[in-house]
């Protein structure tokens, strides 16, 4: 049937046109022959064509067209009429008696536009009289076309201020007048369409609608041209009777074209003058309207108006249109409940631009919109909606654009917060944005505080948000997020030594939350960062903040050690062992070259042979070179007793409980052996400075480590091994040479008790204690 | 009744930022008489602030603690107890019941108080008690996962020690407590 309809359509428009161009050339005829009387009647015959109601607007557009062109012919004429004495009063009158209403009224355009221009009569009368007879035609596509043809022709003959037809009678408010009557009458025509015909062809008569909605609007259009309009004659005559029809028409297509167009149409400082006029009129709109975008529109105009020039500034401050426009958001969003989060986030992202452009310094207006705009999401799942997460990364982008200055950004309370709102993938899509912010504005992030504030913005990259596995996460992707991390690291610094310190020690705590996946990205600059600092405070002579003070190098490369051994840790937890290898061969090479302090380095030797003690996932030849690694730093500690310790802690690397292919009794028992080595040195040592034995202590440690393995089962501490021991430690306790060191005699005390206590247990250890005399 | 509090890897402000709301509550300047603290506060905001509850406290090194006069072990005698504290790096492998026991001794103390591993542990042996208070900030390891903030209260009274244990889990404090009896002193043999 539609394909039916278009193509009786294209028929009929080809007989109307056809129809229209045949009476047109018997009215050439006439006109050159100087045929009053026939011209007339051939135009209106013309005319007639124009009556018809078959032809959709498009198609009537084209006839209209056409007429058009031979009106102006025939407006030439009648011009040439009055100048060979045919009076236009005459003329005016003997066009009405024409058969037909709607020629008839065409033709009385033609002739009026005439005689205005012969200023026979005031512009304003002919004006008046043309605007009403042109309600004679109610049909509104007919009715819409006979008054744009009116707009038209009257367009250059408006009495405005400076124009030749102004004078004592005629003023610019006859033409405002005149001009709002056409535009009321259309609409109403307009509207009307709306209502007409069945309603299964609704959708065709809104489209039809839109078709002609540009021949209302131009009326508007004519309005912002006429100059004598003032900011006062806008507010007090223009505006609100434009509005009074927008809001009566109670129609929704027109309502939204029509608020648009005032927008669109009328200068922005009318718009900030007249802002309460405007913004009251919204919330009378019909529910179905989309005003968010219109209210968007506006926004973006202001924001525009406002940055075109520092001077318009103080104009926005006076009409106070910050707290107009966040009130109409709100009342806008209270009436409707139901619109869709996007539409809300829309209206807050539009006036967040304009805060930042209006009022740049406000900072608490912008926090203001981002709370506003967290009250509304709260109480909502994290947003699904795709359209609505990219608006929310478009309202956080906005400040950094602005500001250019991550630092301002975090000083929003309310900025966070809205982040929390987004789904992890666009949490991390933003977080990106932040950190691209910052590095295109090299924006130095200089105190601990501020750091940890962005960390936790940007915690979507730095580890995994809450339980969600996002299992395919792109590597290439990844990679990316995770290096630019590292850069961001970069450039967290502050020249305050101390400072930086904290930065770092913030920084290391956010990271190691992070898993071994991403600590091979994150750790190096971290690392490099500390070691800068290590060199910064290097080239200052003296440590200014004297030895209780917190940073110093030393500090600094036990931080770094321990990072590298907690990630060895989580990397061994992941079962990633080239990895766990790495972090080990950092850590001591840390060990090696840069902690050279004797206590630190008894410290660091506890942590790395205590992490390496509970590495399972080296292989054998992995293991066996850290462990090497390992008892050959311990053996060269300064301190002799500190030498012994570590030694003998290093017999654990040999000996793990719960697996069983770590069990060398003989390394163990070499480990043993050595630390008591040692200890005899250590004893020597003592007996050459100081002329007496030092204290047993060691031998004794020692001993329970022997009876530790023993117990465990290691078949290489025999019972005569131990017995021995005992025996050397009760020869050396009674030695004259010997320091009395009551410590070291309840130590042996209680371990012989102890071993005491296991005899009497019975079962298999207290067979395996049997056998030892205590 | 002496009441001890014994507590431990804070890791403030590396790794948390205080103690939790309803630990603060409970300790009350005023009704503790000592405080054992097993080391890595780190700053020293934490030590006034623990000095605020109980004027004597005592603090071993942990391996984060950023003053480094602390020491390494201590002993110090409460009531008919001797108690013992070191944070516990030290004692390779870590958390290794046995080990620590060689403290023990070697301290010569009845009741062992270490830390490290942030995983609150007591063993009961015949010659005394190893007790780990845990991170009283629930703060991060490497060693234990899912760390419950925790603290330890000891109730000495004569021979006998009463250990309770608080642990926050899932925004409860919990509590759980157990017994100590010493035996009659012995007199140790002096060689």
């Amino acid at each position: 049937m539609i394909a039916d309809g278009v193509e009786d359509e294209e028929k009929w428009l080809a007989a109307g046109i056809a129809g229209l161009q045949q009476n047109a050339f018997y009215m050439h005829r006439a006109l050159d022959s100087n045929n009053l009387r026939d011209a007339l009647k051939y135009s209106a015959q013309m005319l007639s064509e124009l009556r018809t109601s078959r032809l959709s607007p498009h198609k009537y557009y084209e006839l209209y067209m056409r007429a058009f062109d031979e009106l102006r012919k025939l407006e030439m004429f009648f011009k040439e009429e009055t100048r060979r004495g045919c009076s236009i009063v005459d003329l005016y009158e003997l066009v009405q008696h024409a058969g037909n209403i709607l020629p008839r009224l065409y033709l009385l355009c033609t002739v009026g536009s005439v005689y205005i221009k012969s200023k026979e009569a005031p512009a304003k009368d002919v004006l008046k009289d043309l605007v009403e007879m042109c309600r004679g035609i109610q049909h509104p596509v007919r009715g819409l076309f006979l008054r744009s043809y009116l707009a038209q022709v009257s367009r250059d003959k408006l009495p405005d201020i400076g124009s030749e037809y102004e004078g004592d009678a005629d003023t610019v408010v006859d033409a405002v007048e005149f001009v709002l009557q056409n535009f009321t009458e259309m609409n109403k025509l307009w509207v009307r369409m709306q209502h007409q015909g069945p309603a299964r062809e609704k959708e065709k008569r809104e489209k039809e609608r839109s078709e002609l909605r540009d021949l209302v609007g131009k009326n508007l259009h004519v309005l912002s041209q006429i100059e004598g309009i003032d900011l006062d004659m806008y507010k007090e005559t223009v505006l609100p009777r434009v509005l009074e029809q927008v809001v009566n028409c109670k129609d929704e297509i027109a309502q939204y074209y029509l608020m648009d167009c005032i927008i669109q149409v009328f200068p922005d400082e009318y718009h900030l003058q007249t802002l309460d006029v405007l913004l009251g009129a919204f919330p009378q709109l019909q529910p179905t309207v989309d005003i968010k975008t219109v209210l968007s529109r506006l926004m973006e105009r202001l924001s525009n108006y406002a940055a075109s020039s520092a001077d318009v500034l103080p104009e926005f401050l006076q009409v106070e249109a910050f707290s107009k426009l966040n009130n109409a958001i709100g009342k806008v969003i209270e009436a409707q409940p139901d619109m869709p989060i996007l539409g809300v986030i829309t209206l807050y992202s539009s006036l967040l631009t304009f805060t930042l452009h209006v009022h740049p310094d406000r900072l608490d207006y912008a926090d203001q919109v981002l709370g506003a705009c967290v009250k509304k999401l709260s109480g909502k799942e994290k947003l699904e909606d795709k359209k609505a997460t990219k608006q929310i990364v478009a309202l956080l982008s906005a400040p950094l654009d602005k500001y250019n200055d991550i630092v301002t950004a975090l000083k929003l309370s309310n900025y966070p917060r809205v982040m929390e709102y987004l789904d992890s993938e666009t949490n991390k899509v933003m977080a990106t944005v932040i950190i691209q912010s910052i590095m295109k504005n090299k924006t130095r992030i200089s105190t601990a505080d501020r750091v940890e504030a962005l960390f936790e913005l940007i915690k979507g990259l730095i580890k995994d948000l809450d339980d969600a596995f996002h299992d395919e996460v792109d590597e290439d992707d990844f990679k990316e997020e995770q290096n630019s991390v590292a850069r961001l690291i970069q450039l967290l610094h502050s020249d305050d030594p101390e400072e930086m310190f904290k930065i770092i020690c913030t920084v290391r705590k956010h990271i190691l939350g992070g898993g071994p996946k991403r600590l091979p990205f994150t750790v190096p600059p971290l690392v490099f960062s500390s070691l800068k600092l290590v060199r910064q405070l290097q080239g200052q002579e003296e440590n200014p903040f004297g030895e209780e003070e917190s940073t110093t190098p030393k500090k600094i490369f036990q931080v770094l050690n321990q990072l590298f051994l907690q990630c060895a840790e989580a990397a061994n937890d992941c079962d990633l062992e080239p990895v766990a290898y790495e972090f080990f061969t950092q850590a001591y090479i840390l060990y090696e070259e840069d902690i050279s302090d004797s206590r630190a380095q008894v410290t660091a030797i506890h942590l790395i042979i205590g992490t390496l003690q509970r590495m399972h996932v080296f292989g054998v030849e992995n293991r066996d070179t850290l462990t090497h690694k390992a008892t050959g730093y311990s053996a060269k500690l300064l301190k002799k007793p500190d030498q012994c310790r570590a030694v003998y802690a290093c017999s654990h690397l040999f000996w793990v409980d719960d697996q069983d292919n770590v069990k060398d009794g003989e390394r163990v028992l070499l480990c043993l052996k050595r630390a008591l080595r040692i200890a005899n040195a250590a004893q020597q040592m003592s007996n050459a400075a100081r002329g007496s034995a030092g204290s047993v202590t060691l031998f004794v440690e020692i001993l329970n480590k022997y009876l530790y393995f023993f117990e465990k089962g290691n078949p290489q501490i025999t019972v005569a091994a131990i017995q021995s021991l005992i025996e050397l430690i009760t020869t050396e306790m009674h030695s004259d040479s010997s320091t009395p060191d009551p410590a070291a005699d309840a130590f042996f005390a209680s371990t012989l008790r102890y071993m005491e206590f296991q005899k009497q247990k019975g079962g298999a250890i207290g067979e395996k204690y049997e056998p030892i005399k205590v | 009744m002496v009441l001890v509090l014994a507590l431990g890897d804070l890791h403030i402000p590396h790794r948390a930022a205080d103690l939790p709301p309803k630990f603060k509550s409970m300790l009350v300047p005023g009704k503790i008489q000592h405080i054992i603290c097993t080391g890595n506060l780190c700053i020293k905001e934490v030590q006034d602030y623990l000095k605020t509850l109980c004027p004597d406290l005592h603090i071993t090194r942990g391996e984060y603690d950023e003053d480094t006069r602390y020491p390494e072990t201590k002993t110090l005698t409460i009531g008919q107890f001797k108690l013992g504290l070191c944070h516990g790096h030290q004692v390779i492998p870590w958390g290794d019941l046995d080990s620590l026991a060689m403290l023990q001794r070697q301290l010569d103390v009845d009741i062992l108080v270490t830390g490290h591993t942030h995983q609150f542990t007591a063993y009961k042996h015949e010659a005394g008690v190893v007790i780990n208070p845990g991170s009283a900030t629930g703060a991060y390891s490497s060693i234990t996962y899912d760390v419950n903030p925790s603290f330890v209260l000891m109730d000495i009274d004569g021979l006998r020690v009463v250990i309770y244990v608080y642990e926050l889990i899932d925004g409860e404090v919990k509590v759980d407590k157990i017994d100590f009896k010493k035996t009659p002193a012995t007199t140790h043999s002096a060689h």
